[in-house]
């Protein structure tokens, strides 16, 4: 319970830094708040007074938190280009990222169960040494490469799989969508499930020398039916705190896989952002990724916290 | 402290092909986009005959849209790629080393404050913060640079402050602080040079990520911009010449692959050389 309870503590304190990284993006984007609202026909003393009702001429902390109680309440501010909420367009964004990170963390986590545990029992076989290239080459290769690559071998040379978007024009079925998912997913899933993979095998590389297996072994145990029943649950637990923390990287890939498939998601919008100066929206989809990212963290912690009867035992 | 170091090293790469591969790619790659000039095609020579052609033995890279050489192109973008991983690399040990060896030797409050710092800096979406950064910034090798080394010190700064407590209650450092000797000299003098396996360690793999950063910013169009090149800018404009050129968007990937390959097997054999288990 203590170790939850500092756990919330920090990521409100993460929390916290963000939010003042955001309002000081906010202050730092060029050119006065108070002329967005100017139209021609107002005068000095309104312009003057606008610029006090809005709070510009109070000190910069009563101002970050008036910013602040106005982001609790979701107002994140208007876009500069379209003039629309900050809020919507990120939300209206989010399935599409989520869909598209969902499917690579969960199949990344399949395969690195499979690969993982397969190495481990088989330790420096030919398969153990395939996939640990793989992986290197999976935490190496730049995202946006193999995505090209993929997408001229199976969209411009073999006209196998649809090169960008979500859907076709006009087109709204699942498996459509699924069709689409397929190269963007893969992309990411290559990227990602590297660390999972190596991080399984090493666990279970130790789990495999401790005593407990040596007892079975020596009670006749067949070696699958150790790895499945006992090994796999104490290797994979702290699998959750991996995922937790792989998060962050899955948004950095996320960013760059959506740009090169034209995937309609969060990522696409901030480089889109990014590139036309839209400051609002900067800071708004900085801020609801960083709060998705340590929400993610926390959660993880929590879930292994509470399944792991080892550290539940250790803070009684 | 060196020459044991040259030793363990010797004896590292001693019957370990794939990383006097490594190496060697490396050390090939840094000279070659060094004495790029030294190749006979310039680099913006525009040959309008020769557009987009297919690798030959004139031209190993091919051309691009405008007919130039597209291997003398990609020596000069391994310029910038390389220089941008070396000095993040720089940039983010400087840091990270002082914020942990500081971290680590005073404790205290200032430790908690520091390593809280840490915790809530390694849970933001980093690579997000380095794309938004770019909206403030002049594109360019500086900013570049300066975006990922202040962005990417945290890890660094975590194993030199782990490594710095440990050493702290060795006897000659006890000794040291016991004769009155300045915080700053005994960090200096006794405890970095005894961390510096680990710091090399960190920094190979650092100047990888970066390189794979850099790229990845370059190819959005934000990073590296016209007229300077990198790989990851020459992908990006590749990308528009897909079903035509296939070879402009291959060689500049390839070049990042085996170049940020190499440093992260590298740092792998240097873990294995200074931890060993």
């Amino acid at each position: 319970m203590k170790k939850i309870i500092n756990r919330l503590f920090q990521s409100i304190l993460t929390m916290f830094i963000v939010s003042v990284l955001c309002f000081a993006l906010v202050k730092a984007a060029p050119g006065d708040p108070v002329l967005t609202y100017v139209e021609p026909n107002m005068s000095e003393q309104y312009i003057a007074n606008l610029r006090e009702s809005l709070g510009l001429n109070k000190p910069l902390s009563i101002q970050y938190f008036l910013w602040l109680k106005e982001l609790l309440h979701g107002n994140f501010g208007h876009s500069l280009m379209n003039n629309r909420p900050v809020l919507s367009q990120i939300l209206e964004r989010l399935p599409a990222t989520a869909i598209l990170m969902g499917s690579s963390l969960i199949l990344g986590f399949i395969l690195a169960i499979f690969l993982g545990l397969y190495s481990a029992k088989h330790k420096n076989g030919i398969f153990d040494k395939i996939t640990s290239a793989l992986c290197y080459i999976g935490i190496s290769i730049p995202t946006f490469w193999f995505g090209i690559l993929l997408i001229y071998i199976l969209s411009v040379k073999q006209h196998i799989l649809p090169s960008i978007g979500m859907h076709s024009d006009g087109v709204n079925t699942i498996p459509d969508l699924l069709i689409h998912l397929l190269m963007p997913c893969a992309v990411l899933t290559f990227v990602n499930a590297a660390q999972y993979i190596q991080y399984l095998r090493s666990s279970t590389i130790t789990e495999l020398s401790s005593d407990y297996v040596t007892v079975q072994r020596a009670y006749g145990m067949r070696d699958s039916a150790i790895l499945f029943k006992h090994v796999l649950k104490n290797a994979v637990l702290p699998m959750i705190t991996v995922l937790g923390m792989s998060i962050q990287s899955l948004v950095s890939g996320a960013i760059i896989t959506e740009q090169v498939f034209a995937w309609p998601g969060i990522g696409q919008l901030a480089v889109t952002a990014v590139t036309q100066f839209d400051y609002p929206l900067i800071m708004g989809i900085t801020l609801f990724t960083a709060f998705l990212v340590v929400i993610g963290n926390l959660l993880a912690d929590i879930l292994y916290t509470v399944l792991d009867p080892r550290i539940k035992k250790a803070n009684c | 402290m060196s020459e044991n170091l040259l030793k363990n090293i010797k004896v590292g790469f001693k019957g370990n092909k794939i990383a006097v591969i490594g190496a060697t790619a490396i050390i090939i790659l840094t000279l070659a986009s060094i004495f790029a000039f030294l190749y006979p095609i310039a680099p913006n020579a525009i040959s309008v005959t020769d557009r987009l052609t297919a690798p030959s033995f004139r031209h190993p890279f091919g051309t691009d849209d405008m007919g130039r050489d597209y291997f003398t192109r990609c020596l000069y973008g391994g310029r910038a790629s390389l220089l941008v991983g070396f000095m993040s690399m720089i940039l983010s040990t400087l840091i990270g080393v002082v914020i942990g060896s500081i971290s680590g030797f005073i404790g205290g409050k200032i430790d908690a404050l520091l390593m809280r710092l840490v915790d809530a800096l390694m849970s933001l979406p980093t690579f997000l913060i380095m794309v938004v950064m770019n909206a403030y910034f002049d594109p360019g090798i500086k900013n570049v640079v300066l975006i990922i080394g202040f962005l990417t010190w945290m890890n660094i700064a975590r194993i030199v402050r782990g490594e710095t407590i440990s050493l702290k209650e060795r006897e000659y450092v006890i000794y040291s602080m016991a004769s009155g000797q300045r915080k700053t000299q005994i960090i200096l003098q006794h405890i970095i040079p005894n961390i510096m396996p680990t710091i090399i360690v960190s920094a190979t793999i650092n100047i990888a990520n970066s390189i794979l950063m850099e790229s990845a910013l370059s190819f959005f169009g934000l990073g590296i911009v016209p007229p300077t090149a990198s790989w990851g800018s020459m992908l990006s404009k590749a990308q528009g010449y897909i079903a035509t050129a296939p070879h402009l968007a291959f060689f500049p990937g390839l070049l990042i692959l085996i170049t940020v390959i190499s440093f992260n097997y590298l740092g792998e054999v240097a873990r294995k050389i200074f931890q060993p288990k």
